[in-house]
């Protein structure tokens, strides 16, 4: 995962006026700001709505409507982790439940001691499930050592950049 | 003499350490004092076969898998480079009977070529379609795909000629051509393997789609669970447009035809159609209602034809080869090939390419080799899901729209997932609301509620309250969001519900009705 920089009101402008010339400009700039900062702050709102021209509701809506855009600074590094049928028919939810009993963290309970794990709703290797995603990279054929190599690597990460 | 090894840059292939095996392979090579050149292709679609490696010999490509970076050492001591015995040895690729069944005409390069190599997309056909759409006038091209009978593969199924000259015959200053790539269907993976295995064929399609309807701009909209397909599809278009098949004066002077991929932002919805537009104007993804359609105002309120990624993938090989090549595959009025995705929990999963018509049990059974557990399978669900679940005796089914529409099933963007006996079809029906009431755009009423209600009721039923009761219940709300709903997600959730409900009646009993019963 890219190291993200703290808040930086002149580079949030400056991102904006990069992108604000794309037609729909609203995802590109929501991506790139997510990319630089970790998550969406809400000060881009009136930013944003000034150079698209748009209200501030408008701004605030799409951004709560997608899955993928924090409003928050994520604390630790996400683990995406399908729960969708194919998974599901491989065995997904024991994994899940591993992940509760041997790691203390539930399904998009939020951070646990660095580690947050979100559900995620197939991750297109469904014939080799269960599967995750972590720091763009896929992870497949997962079983309790598998998924419990991958916390490991997950939280260690953070260590790293505290 | 420098070794040639192929190995698959596919994210299946990456999934389970194909990087590793690349990076075990050079250092090994390195040690032995071997030149080596590791070339990353797609994959083959054998997914339990990843990490699929081929040595190139003198006898052909020869391939070995599923190899860890383990099994590297033992490969070169076996002499692999020249194809020698390993336990892993496959032999050539394209002669595993897996392989030499399908009817491979979307998928024909996957696999075989780097998917970045310009040279090896020219070497196997690419831009021959291209090359003859240009050749033809705009309506021409549109009349081909017409003939062709191809019908919108993101799980629609409408004909894709009367989209095409719906948006040709629009009388507009700006049209563009968008392609739907939020494969979001559980199930699904061939959207994928077409942008990490043969990206320059969806380009190559997308400046045909262009040509013919008169558009200078096309979108590309992706999910973003696919950071690979991301990462080709971006190197592709820069390559495309170095190569000057897109940009300025693209398909001849003064006429302009550039490509631009756009990332979702995890929001399922993104794969219906209007919704998908929506988000590419930068607003929350809500459904629109129809009509207008998108093909007379679409994107920007401009006539936009929007397509899957399978579909607008077929169309290179139909200019090619002409719309009755690719009409002569198929049955009844499926035709041509569907490239079947296999998961779940099967033995040899993958995808298959073959033409409509091939039953369902075929392709579980004969492709697929049953389930990966050893235990009888007990469901199918095909289709995504918002799609059915069916039972070992419909399995006999011909893949085909409307034999499948027959089963009240749809074959949907062609992703099928097994499961075994241990399967709870209730828990599924639940789960069917559950993903519907997350997912939902919230716009119209029944889907937006239904599914949150559905869900409440499904775990009445689960924990045995007025078991009859609640599955009256549930039926009345399963035909309210299907006449009901704005578009496809709260108007099919019925469908995977009611597919379990039917099929699957004894999972739906109380569990003290049950022990009864035994």
């Amino acid at each position: 995962m890219a190291t993200t920089i703290p808040w930086d009101e002149t580079l949030a402008w400056d991102t904006i006026s990069e992108l604000r010339g794309l037609e729909g400009a609203m995802l590109p700039i929501l991506h790139a700001l997510q990319e630089k900062f970790g998550y969406v702050d809400k000060r881009v709102i009136p930013m944003i709505a000034k150079v698209l021209n748009l209200s501030r509701s408008e701004v605030f809506g799409t951004i709560s409507f997608y899955h993928d855009f924090k409003t928050v600074p994520p604390e630790g590094h996400a683990i995406k982790f399908c729960l969708a049928e194919a998974c599901q028919a491989r065995g997904a939810e024991r994994l899940a439940d591993h992940l509760a009993r041997t790691h203390g963290v539930k399904l998009d309970g939020g951070d646990h001691n660095g580690l947050r794990v979100e559900t995620a709703y197939c991750l297109g290797n469904c014939g080799l499930g269960p599967n995750a995603l972590y720091d763009g990279q896929i992870f497949g054929a997962l079983d309790e050592d598998g998924l419990d190599a991958l916390c490991a690597r997950a939280s260690s990460k953070v260590g790293a950049n505290a | 003499m420098t070794l040639r090894i192929f190995v698959p840059c596919d994210a299946s292939a990456l999934s389970v350490g194909a990087d590793a095996v690349a990076s075990a392979l050079l250092r090994e090579a390195e040690a032995r004092g071997l030149n080596v050149e590791i070339i990353r292709n797609g994959s083959h679609g054998m997914v339990w076969l990843e990490p699929l490696i081929e040595f190139v010999t003198p006898q052909g490509r020869i391939g070995y898998g599923p190899v860890k970076a383990g099994d590297v050492p033992s490969l070169l001591d076996a002499n692999a480079q020249a194809g020698g015995d390993h336990p892993l040895r496959l032999g050539p690729v394209l002669e595993l009977d897996w392989m030499k069944r399908q009817q491979r005409l979307t998928f024909a390069r996957i696999g075989i070529t780097d998917p970045l190599s310009l040279d090896d997309y020219r070497a196997r056909d690419g831009l021959k379609g291209l090359q003859a759409a240009l050749s033809m006038s705009p309506a021409d091209v549109v009349e081909q795909v017409r003939i062709s009978g191809l019908r919108g593969r993101g799980g629609a199924g409408f004909p894709a000629g009367i989209k095409w000259k719906t948006v040709h015959d629009a009388e507009s200053d700006k049209k563009y051509v968008v392609c739907n790539a939020d494969e979001g269907d559980s199930g699904t993976f061939a959207d994928r393997m077409v942008f990490e295995g043969d990206p320059y064929m969806l380009i190559e399609g997308m400046a045909i789609a262009g040509y013919a309807v008169g558009a200078d701009k096309g979108y590309i909209y992706l999910r973003s669970e696919y950071p690979h397909a991301a990462k080709a599809m971006t190197s592709a278009i820069r390559a495309a447009e170095q190569a000057g098949w897109l940009g300025k004066n693209a398909f001849g002077a003064g006429k302009h035809f550039s490509l631009e991929l756009r990332i979702g932002a995890g929001a399922y919805i993104c794969g219906e159609e209007t919704s998908l537009l929506e988000s590419l104007e930068g607003k929350r993804a809500l459904v629109r209602a129809k009509p207008p359609i998108p093909a007379l105002s679409g994107l920007f309120g401009k006539p936009t034809l929007i397509n899957n990624v399978l579909s607008i993938a077929a169309i290179p090989f139909i200019l090619q080869h002409g719309g009755q090549a690719y009409a002569d595959y198929g049955m009844g009025r499926s035709r041509g090939t569907l490239p079947f995705q296999l998961g779940g929990n099967i033995r040899y999963g993958g995808l298959v390419e073959l033409a409509f018509g091939v039953t369902l049990r075929e392709i579980v059974e004969t492709w697929g080799g049953g389930t990966a557990s050893g235990r009888p399978v007990r469901a199918v669900q095909v289709g995504g899901p918002l799609g059915a679940y069916l039972a070992d005796k419909d399995l006999d089914t011909p893949l085909d729209y409307e034999a499948m529409a027959a089963q009240q099933a749809m074959l949907g963007h062609g992703g099928i997932v097994v499961f075994d006996d241990s399967v709870d079809m209730a828990k599924m029906a639940r789960f069917a609301f559950h993903f519907c009431a997350k997912e939902s755009c919230g716009k119209c009423t029944p889907c937006r509620i239904g599914a949150v209600r559905g869900e409440e009721t499904l775990d009445k039923i689960i924990a045995g309250e007025n078991v009859e009761k609640n599955i009256a219940l549930t039926r009345d709300l399963c035909e309210l969001m299907a006449d009901g709903s704005l578009c496809a997600m709260g108007g099919l959730t019925p469908m995977p519900v009611l597919s379990a409900l039917n099929r699957f009646p004894e999972d739906f009993k109380p569990a003290t009705a049950q022990a009864a019963a035994e």
